[in-house]
């Protein structure tokens, strides 16, 4: 037997009577399906909400700490004359 | 917007129930050979294919023309691929029975995706992961395996095909 009737051998094994498709597995895929997009969307949500406390918490403390300003100096240069 | 959800839902539920009737029998068939079980009692097979759909069915909206038969046969392969090779050893699995039971998963891999489904070599090598020659040498192997039928290993001879390296 050369390489091509081997091959053609072996496709015919391979098809091999198809099983039946269960009723249920449309029914299961969708639920599994619906139940990803679901998680899917929380976690997106989730994320914009992290996203938008933490820019929130950021502008609240540069508005109060001032980062930017310089600041008050706490050494006094030394007096020796007076 | 409640709206256009509600439609957009819609249209993907009767989208995706046209597929699943169409495509569902042969991806099925796929999942039986690769799992090697028999066309009746199946049930690794199906529960392969439910995920595999259930990932197509949520990524159906960002599909954007690509072909959800060769999505979710992609998602079929590379779940099996990966349960053969990080379970091989743990948990005790059912001996295989089905007319590829005789080769080792990844040579049931390559003839599937070769010979049933007709896929090229280098992109069978693109999706196992595996450099092309090794993909061909692996396809004459279980071909030479499956033409004479007394063809039956020793249980020790797949020790190397799946060992991490």
């Amino acid at each position: 037997m050369n390489r091509t009737e081997r091959e053609a051998a072996v496709r015919r094994l391979l098809e091999q009577p198809s099983p039946q498709v269960p009723a249920e597995l449309y029914g299961d895929a969708v639920r599994r399906g619906e139940r990803m997009l679901r998680r899917r969307t929380a976690a997106r949500r989730a994320m914009w909400l992290v996203l938008c406390a933490v820019a929130v918490v950021l502008a609240v403390w540069a508005a109060t700490a001032r980062p930017w300003v310089e600041p008050p100096s706490h050494t006094t240069p030394p007096v020796a004359d007076w | 917007m409640q709206e256009r959800q509600a439609s957009q839902g819609a249209r993907r539920a009767r989208e995706f129930e046209a597929f699943v009737a169409g495509a569902a029998g042969r991806l099925l068939h796929v999942a039986t050979l690769l799992t090697a079980e028999v066309p009746d009692a199946n049930p690794h097979a199906r529960r392969l294919l439910t995920l595999a759909l259930a990932h197509t069915y949520a990524s159906w909206d960002r599909l954007r023309g690509e072909d959800p038969y060769a999505r979710t046969r992609e998602r079929l392969v590379t779940r099996f691929a990966h349960e053969t090779w990080y379970r091989h050893g743990g948990r005790a699995r059912r001996q295989p029975s089905g007319a590829l039971a005789a080769l080792a998963p990844r040579e049931r891999l390559v003839a599937v995706l070769r010979l049933y489904e007709g896929m090229a070599e280098d992109q069978t090598a693109a999706l196992l992961g595996l450099p092309a020659d090794r993909v061909r040498v692996l396809c004459d192997r279980a071909v030479a395996a499956l033409a004479r039928p007394a063809y039956r290993p020793a249980p020790a001879v797949r020790g190397p095909e799946v060992a991490p390296s």
